[in-house]
């Protein structure tokens, strides 16, 4: 046991570290990633160990980022990039959701691209336009991605290595709102020991109600499940950990001993993740369901000012206000 | 304007040039003999697929006529182990890696999504979206570049990739990175109805120079001077000298696919005009005048284009239908709960037919 306490960009740079130490094929490609150790430092020291081959700086072509990834991995290369921001991704949704996605289908399985797709994502941290979006959606919609959201330091330098060791493409969402919070990180946990990358996680057992949610909202939900204990009512908290696959089985198992289950995400509603995690759940655990599962989510809007992102973000009082309606208790909102 | 290579003219005769025959001095009447039967196979190639796309037997088929040249001697000039990316429109090329067509034809039939093995035959299937495979092009050759390997990955694609932003990109990484990738642009006039000047305003050889790659326009229905500039641009990435685009300049003589109608927006008198350059009777006059018997290379040349044809027609016709349950394979490398469950209650739906 190699047990520290670091933050969780911390906790992913041990990760990125690790794995470039233990396969030489694992390249490091991004904007501003080698000499400034990326806006968020995450790789920070990495190319002045590994050098510039491995710790690459690109010039500012999201697309190329990944169709240069996809031409190293048919090579056999492990590319691991990162997109500055989650709003900056989508010049290179073609190469993600026309390439990346497909190659593996499209080639019979020939073409492996283990590429992993780190993105910096949602609000909460007040920022400026296109720097606090949370488009998971789209690429948990689109066959042959993995997609999976840290909330904590462990699960970032666990998964992260999950991701990369994958023969699949991962994309890879970091709540930049976490990227601070310290906690206990073994970094050189033995990966086959820990839960495989599409497993959810009981964060918090509960009785009343199930509150599944991902990434930066799952401290929220704690916290959520924390105040509704002090009036009585027990909140079981799961961190879905991975987008797709969802872990339905996790999921079901809860809201058949609870009944009842709210569904919590920084994105917007329509065709969200929610939506999706509701109807499934509705079609395996109907006859368990005591209240119709219940969204608290952002709002159908471009992600507002940050001004007025409180008002746009799911917080504890709209998860409790979520939880007060699938417990048929009529509080603030319909 | 950029100087256009050219060393065999529109009649055949052989134009000498001090700067370019040493790269092809080896090209003997035998060598030619072969890049000439390469031609000749591949537009009957091509010539079959448009008779299986008509019969029903394949649902579409993009012509590579009237750019044979431009195929078969770039691709002649790779060396087995370079790494090729190309578009939808590289029989030709295919051909020269020794591809089968029936694996090309395979996709058009709908019964594949790709086609070949990339890694048997150092060829990437076939890309449809435009450009795209440009940039995968250049981050193999920055693999190429790590392993320290003398390889060279090539992309071809044509005039209307060059609108593409991924194409741009691609030039800017290559460049940025020394990267071997040679980027070989069929200018073939037309990107479906579009003529290339809705592309660009100034030669598609001149951009290139803007990000720092050298470039070369050559004559695409000229054996020779295709050869000469790919080998060029080979040995240059070979020997640590970064990427080069090769403009070479031709023509689709025929449609964009079996499903357009190029009389909409084709003038005859255009054609007609590069009929006249076509690259096999070309080739075929400089032989004869070298002393070769005209009607015997062209039996020879015909009689290996019936053995390919005849293989093809029939390799297409006996093609089985895939397995429906094979929809699901492949989706992803490692195992996925969910889609095995969809498969799982797909599979329970068809057995319900069963009975």
């Amino acid at each position: 046991m190699t047990t520290q306490t670091v933050t969780m960009g911390k906790a992913l740079n041990l990760g990125l570290h690790r794995a470039l130490a233990d396969d030489d094929k694992v390249v490091l490609m991004g904007e501003d990633i080698g000499r400034l150790g990326g806006v968020y430092r995450i790789t920070d020291g990495l190319q002045a160990e590994f050098g510039q081959r491995r710790v690459m700086d690109t010039p500012l072509a999201e697309s190329a980022i990944l169709g240069t990834a996809i031409g190293l991995a048919y090579r056999g290369y492990r590319p691991v990039v990162e997109i500055q921001f989650d709003g900056f991704v989508y010049p290179a949704f073609d190469q993600i959701v026309s390439q990346v996605a497909k190659m593996h289908a499209r080639t019979r399985g020939l073409v492996k691209l283990p590429i992993t797709i780190r993105i910096p994502v949602g609000g909460g941290i007040g920022s400026a336009e296109h720097h606090s979006e949370s488009p998971e959606a789209y690429f948990a919609h689109t066959a042959g991605l993995r997609v999976v959201s840290v909330s904590n330091p462990q699960d970032a330098c666990t998964m992260i290595r999950q991701a990369i060791a994958s023969d699949d493409p991962v994309v890879f969402f970091e709540p930049k709102r976490r990227y601070h919070v310290k906690g206990e990180v073994d970094d050189a946990l033995d990966l086959a020991a820990a839960p495989p990358l599409g497993a959810a996680r009981v964060a918090r057992p509960g009785t009343d109600v199930t509150l599944v949610t991902f990434g930066g909202l799952v401290q929220t939900a704690l916290d959520a499940a924390a105040a509704a204990e002090d009036e009585g009512t027990s909140i079981e908290v799961i961190d879905l950990r991975s987008l797709s696959p969802v872990d339905y089985d996790t999921v079901a198992a809860s809201v058949r001993s609870t009944g009842r289950v709210v569904i919590a995400h920084e994105g917007p509603r329509e065709v969200g993740i929610a939506a999706e995690v509701a109807q499934t759940i509705t079609e395996r655990c109907f006859h368990f369901l005591e209240a119709a599962p219940v969204r608290v989510t952002g709002h159908d809007i471009p992600y507002p000012p940050s001004k007025l992102e409180k008002h746009h973000l799911p917080d504890l009082d709209r998860m409790l206000d979520g939880v007060d309606r699938v417990l048929g208790r009529t509080r603030v909102s319909a | 304007m950029p100087e256009t290579v050219r060393l065999l003219d529109e009649n055949g005769v052989r134009i000498p040039s001090p700067q370019w025959d040493p790269l092809i001095d080896d090209l003997d009447e035998a060598a030619l003999a072969d890049l000439y039967e390469d031609m000749v196979v591949l537009r009957r190639i091509d010539a079959e697929a448009t008779a299986l796309q008509r019969q029903g037997e394949i649902a579409l088929w993009p012509p590579v006529y009237g750019q044979e040249a431009a195929q078969i001697a770039s691709g002649r000039a790779l060396r087995r182990d370079d790494f090729v990316f190309g578009s939808y429109r590289e029989t030709g090329v295919a051909y020269t890696r020794g591809i089968d067509p029936v694996e090309i034809a395979r996709v058009w039939r709908g019964a594949a999504a790709s086609a070949w093995n990339p890694y048997e035959f150092h060829m990437a299937t076939a890309q449809v979206i435009i450009g795209a495979q440009t940039l995968h092009a250049t981050g193999y050759a920055l693999g190429i570049q790590n392993d320290g390997s003398d390889q060279v990955a090539v992309t071809y694609f044509g005039d209307g990739a060059m609108s593409e932003g991924d194409v741009s990109e691609a030039m800017i990484f290559a460049a940025t990175y020394g990267a071997p990738v040679v980027f070989f642009c069929q200018n073939n006039q037309f990107a479906i109805s579009e003529p290339v000047t809705l592309q660009s305003k100034t030669p598609l050889a001149d951009r290139p120079v803007g990000f720092g790659i050298p470039s070369v326009q050559v004559d695409g229905n000229d054996v020779l001077a295709v050869t000469a500039v790919m080998r060029q641009a080979l040995q240059r990435a070979r020997e640590g000298g970064g990427p080069t685009y090769i403009e070479a300049v031709t023509y689709r003589m025929g449609p964009h696919t079996t499903a357009d109608d190029p009389t909409r927006y084709r003038d005859p008198a255009e054609l007609e005009l590069w009929g006249k350059r076509d690259p096999i009777s070309r080739l075929r006059t400089l032989l004869e005048t070298s002393g070769l018997d005209g009607p015997e290379l062209e039996a020879r040349a015909a009689a290996a284009a019936d053995r390919v044809a005849a293989a093809f027609r029939a390799g297409v016709q006996n093609m089985p239908d895939p397995e429906p349950m094979s929809v699901f394979d492949n989706v992803y490398a490692e195992p996925h709960h969910e889609l095995d469950r969809q498969k799982n209650e797909y599979a329970r739906y068809l057995e319900g037919f069963a009975s």
